[in-house]
């Protein structure tokens, strides 16, 4: 059976694990019939030209694993950020697990969105968040919308400094052949309040996984929010990952997305301003090898006047590996004052690498400055001489050249630990020891 | 030390050093002095080892042993250091950390262990004290943002650090002023010792009322044409090249 029918026919045994006799339920059964028609996306559409799902969609997922799966903390607290106070919200094959998590009620909460969903404590939040930014046109929002049970579920209300930033983290064991997830996530952060949350998804085995995640964003008025993105599964796992951000006035939302990792990644990166002098930023860092495939498709939507973007996207393709970045800018004509910059830099360092990269700009108004530029290179062999005569190897030169290229956007991280975790992660990614933490 | 024997070198095709003949000697300080497109930041790219630049013939011999197929990495390693005209930046990478990678890479290829960190800081400290560096400017990002004169006095620092056999100052003079060219001069005069060898390339006489030569070589279209003492430099400076140009041409 093809992953579509199979999809839809198990929605009647989802619906035996949920309470159906609810709000949430009602935006279920009809995303479900969203995604009957509209299906999984198509080459053919603009947005997915450069990225075909096929390859991933063959596979003979699991959708609800038999059991509950329990990890030793020890075997996986290499994932976590372990060297600062944190709250955690684990998951082990797309179910909570209260072993592995810190969660909070106090002051915040940084809980379970299963628990959001039904209890009557967050039903308003729920009622005025859950679904409502979600493009509708999206067969896998639908898909995500019409499976959504469990995720990370956090909510700063009012005035409120999160004490620690908060970990979201998937793991997926490899209990099954092939196995799908889908995680749903509702962040709302409230009037001047202020948080950092850092996700994470690592599958333990190199067995299939695919991971269709979405997740919702609600800045208040002066809201601050930095969310980091760390990707850097397995070779055989795949991610979808959607997340809307919806922006009120003078709020500041940072998303940084480190890609390293997995099969195939597809990042939705959307910003929705609602708002005056709102400030969204999205920075990425992408570096692959192999096969691997990672398209970023990101779009800020400037809907009112005074407000600022900025998008750094950088990238280093290695091996038979194929990169996308469609960023797309849209400037309402109301609009006027918008100050927007989106610049997208890589480096091919093989010549069977490939980067698609597509700008987009539409501007309705006529009193905005916005700039964008992408630029395709090699690495400048002067640089690479220069270290060499410093003693130091080719191998070792290259990687520090990358690293210099990449610069910028983790120089722009806010939490030193996870801004060295980072660096870590590209020293191996780049396989080299440079003799220091870069 | 340095042995080049009838070495020639082209880059994407076109001949640039059309047969030199040098000999340096451990202890001394030669100059090498030309016009503009002479080829003498040719030569020295030849002799630190850039890829791109093709030796077609001829031979370099440090310490008896030819290294013209060495990756210049290897040619550091054996002590060859060039100090660039335009040294390269690196954001992110702080002065401190680049040279104790540069160091240990050296020191892992002669199949030493990594230097011990208390010994890597005493040897930064002295260094960045005789090129008069300043503390903070150790964890600033390599040569990023450097103004020309420091990113001058940073080359001559990872000089010090290094401690090469063989060193090329290629148009180390550029872009400094007069403090610059002191304290540059000063460190890498302070770095001479009977048992290291200095190559200074230059247009101008300027450097070597700081670092006195030993030997002056005169670069005229590939080839070396006169070799001197320091008087040759002077003459050069007083009446340019066109002289040699013309002697040059009757001889030929």
């Amino acid at each position: 059976m093809e992953l579509k029918d199979k999809l839809i026919s198990s929605f009647f045994a989802f619906e035996e694990q949920v309470d159906v006799n609810n709000d949430v339920h009602e935006l279920r059964s009809k995303a479900i019939k969203d995604f009957e028609t509209i299906g999984f996306p198509r080459k053919k559409e603009e947005d997915w030209k450069y990225t075909s799902l096929n390859s991933i969609l063959k596979e003979d997922y699991s959708l609800f694993p038999k059991k509950e799966s329990a990890i030793d903390y020890n075997d996986v607290k290499k994932y976590f950020i372990h060297d600062i106070d944190t709250y955690c919200i684990v998951f082990i094959d797309g179910i909570y697990s209260s072993q592995l998590s810190n969660t909070t009620h106090d002051k915040i909460d940084a809980c379970l969105m299963s628990s959001a969903l039904h209890s009557p404590k967050y039903k308003a939040i729920i009622e005025n968040y859950f679904d409502k930014i979600t493009p509708k046109d999206s067969g896998l929002n639908a898909l995500n919308t019409a499976f959504s049970k469990e995720g990370a579920f956090i909510n700063i209300p009012k005035n409120t400094m999160a004490d620690r930033p908060i970990q979201i983290l998937n793991f997926s064991t490899g209990n099954e052949a092939a196995l799908m997830v889908q995680p749903r996530n509702l962040i709302v952060v409230g009037e001047n309040s202020h948080v950092q949350i850092i996700e994470r998804h690592q599958s333990l085995t190199e067995n299939p996984v695919l991971t269709n995640s979405v997740t919702e964003i609600y800045a208040e008025k002066r809201a601050q929010l930095d969310y980091y993105k760390i990707q850097n599964d397995k070779g055989s796992a795949s991610l979808i990952d959607s997340t809307y951000v919806e922006q009120k006035q003078e709020s500041f939302c940072s998303v940084h997305t480190f890609s390293f990792g997995g099969k195939l990644v597809r990042n939705n990166l959307q910003f929705f301003q609602r708002g005056e002098r709102i400030d969204s930023t999205m920075k990425g860092v992408t570096i692959t090898e192999g096969k691997q495939h990672i398209d970023h498709n990101t779009l800020v939507h400037h809907i009112e006047p005074n407000c600022e973007s900025h998008q750094d996207y950088k990238g280093i393709y290695g091996d038979k590996s194929t990169g996308v970045f469609n960023g797309k800018v849209l400037v309402e004509k109301e609009a006027q004052k918008t100050n927007a910059f989106q610049s997208n830099n890589n480096i091919l360092v093989s010549d069977k690498a490939t980067i698609n990269s597509k700008p987009q700009l539409e501007i309705f108004a006529d009193d905005v400055k916005c700039s964008h530029g992408c630029t395709i290179g090699q690495l400048d062999e002067e640089a690479l001489f220069y270290l060499k005569t410093r003693g130091i190897p080719a191998k070792e030169a290259r990687a520090l050249l990358m690293y210099a290229f990449a610069n910028n956007v983790l120089d722009s991280v806010k939490i030193p630990e996870l801004k060295q975790r980072i660096n870590k992660l590209i020293a191996q990614k780049l396989n080299v020891n440079l003799g220091f933490d870069l | 030390m340095l042995k080049i024997k009838n070495l020639h070198a082209s880059v994407e095709g076109k001949e640039i050093l059309k047969g030199i003949n040098l000999e340096i000697n451990a202890g001394e300080v030669h100059a090498i002095m030309g016009p503009n497109g002479s080829g003498k930041s040719t030569l020295a790219s030849v002799i630190a080892g850039k890829e791109e630049y093709e030796q077609t013939n001829g031979e370099i011999i440090l310490e008896n042993e030819e290294i013209s197929e060495l990756e210049a990495d290897e040619r550091a390693h054996k002590g060859v250091f060039m100090s660039f005209q335009y040294p390269v930046e690196i954001p992110g990478v702080s002065v401190t950390n680049f040279m104790k990678t540069a160091i240990n890479e050296t020191r892992k290829a002669q199949g030493l262990k990594d230097m011990p960190a208390k010994e890597m800081l005493k040897k930064i400290r002295e260094k960045s004290e005789l090129l008069e560096i300043d503390r903070k400017f150790l964890s600033r990002s390599l040569n990023e943002g450097f103004s020309g004169g420091e990113k001058k006095r940073n080359e001559i620092f990872q000089m010090a650090m290094l401690e090469p056999k063989l060193s090329i100052l290629d148009e180390t003079d550029s872009g400094l002023d007069i403090d610059a060219l002191r304290i540059v001069s000063n460190g890498v005069n302070k770095l001479r010792s009977k048992d290291n060898a200095v190559v200074v390339i230059t247009h101008y006489q300027r450097l070597l009322d700081y670092i006195v030569p030993d030997y002056v070589h005169v670069l005229l279209d590939g080839k070396i044409v006169r070799s001197g003492g320091k008087e040759l430099a002077h003459k050069l400076e007083e009446q340019g090249y066109d002289w040699i140009k013309e002697e040059v041409k009757v001889e030929g």
